[in-house]
């Protein structure tokens, strides 16, 4: 729990490790991802995440069991991590 | 210390009263809670014997397999308050026994995501039942078989189980398989965490049962960990109702490797382990699931692990 504002601290098994630095390294990633989709995300007090798309709908997403979900929603479509141009992208 | 629950699934008249009656009568197993969702013709005769009636709550994700049931997760909070009112024996273990055709992962879902049953129990294992007479009839057996930690193949007494053993093998590599007659099986065998090492996996690429197939994928270089959990949470949130399960021996760079485990969309948390067992450090990767094409998980792993 954050003893600032109550949030319950995230305990998903993808961020468990790292600390704060963790996760700003992993909001860096997961924005190189979500920049294909036109969508960013930001830290909001290290508690959760703010995304947003480029028309200026957003959401809160609490934790990374979350994300995925919200990014789908706000780019409605699916994102998935095998297709070729989202690959091309990256590489 | 967390009090442990195995789950026990199988198809309806496979078997699974039998092997929990059974185990019930071994002296190791006396302080044993059960939770059934109905009471069967073969009756478990148990003085902490607890039914519920199956209630579901649909997660705002509106995903199947992330629901919470409710009855459990309210029946696991009550058997701590009454333990810790006196009211009912001490207990140290939990057997929670499912219909036929319920989806094991809602459970799984329970045990990992609700605040209170989190802090004070753990998954043990999940167990299947398979009938040797009849095999893998349904989808849901074949979904069940699939996602187990220990496949029990029971009535061996009555037919031949080694076919069925061989398509178990191969469609859930990740399992250990167990024989039992009448529920004749020694419980060390089933509790206790009877996690497989995933190095001990034999594969044959391409067979499967109702288009459920394995897969393994071996990575030479080491894994960014953060990357990697980006990875898989994106293609479980895409393609999570076709991958039933996912089992890895990683490295992501500590002396010794993280051991992953996950059903549908659901992860345990990772258990970091001292030392790899022997020189061989690749991480390996297993999944069980329909249709997954091992080589385009790899081309996306490799590119994502360079993010």
């Amino acid at each position: 729990m954050c003893g600032l504002c109550g949030v319950l601290l995230s305990d998903h098994w993808a961020e468990q490790d790292g600390g704060r630095r963790g996760r700003a390294l992993r909001v860096a990633l997961l924005n190189r991802v979500l920049d294909h989709f036109g969508l960013r995300l930001d830290d909001w007090s290290g508690s959760v995440y703010v995304l947003r798309d480029r028309k200026g709908a957003s959401a809160v997403v609490a934790d990374m069991g979350s994300l995925w979900f919200e990014a789908e929603r706000l780019a409605c479509r699916k994102l998935d991590p095998l297709d070729p141009k989202l690959l091309a992208a990256l590489a | 210390m967390k009090t442990p629950v195995t789950l026990v699934t199988g198809f309806l008249g496979s078997g699974k009263t039998t092997l929990i009656s059974a185990l019930l009568r071994h002296p190791d197993l006396g302080e044993t809670a059960v939770i059934v969702n109905e009471l069967g013709e073969v009756g478990i005769d148990h003085h902490l014997l607890r039914r519920v009636d199956e209630r579901t709550v649909l997660m705002p994700s509106g995903c199947l397999c992330c629901t919470l049931r409710g009855d459990l997760a309210d029946e696991l909070r009550d058997l701590l308050s009454r333990r810790d009112r006196g009211e009912i024996p001490e207990f140290k273990r939990v057997v929670v026994e499912t219909t036929g055709l319920a989806d094991p992962a809602p459970i799984l879902f329970t045990l990992l995501s609700e605040p209170v049953v989190r802090h004070h129990y753990e998954l043990d294992g999940l167990v299947a039942t398979v009938d040797a007479v009849h095999g893998l009839r349904h989808e849901e057996s074949v979904k069940q078989a699939a996602i187990a930690d220990t496949l029990v193949v029971t009535k061996a007494d009555a037919a031949d189980a080694a076919e069925l053993e061989h398509r178990l093998a191969r469609l859930n590599p990740a399992a250990e398989i167990v024989e039992a007659s009448f529920g004749d099986v020694e419980p060390a065998r089933l509790l206790g965490r009877p996690q497989r090492d995933p190095r001990d996996i034999r594969i044959e690429d391409g067979h499967g049962h109702d288009g459920i197939a394995a897969c393994t994928l071996f990575l030479d270089e080491q894994l960014d960990w953060a990357a990697f959990g980006i990875w898989l949470t994106m293609l479980l949130q895409s393609r999570g109702g076709d991958i039933l399960r996912v089992k890895g021996l990683l490295d992501a760079g500590g002396s010794g490797p993280v051991l992953l485990n996950g059903v549908q969309h659901i992860v345990h948390p990772p258990v970091h382990l001292d030392a790899w067992p022997d020189d061989d450090r690749r991480s390996r990767l297993v999944f069980i699931g329909r249709g997954i094409d091992p080589h385009a998980l790899r081309r996306s792993l490799a590119v994502f692990n360079r993010l």
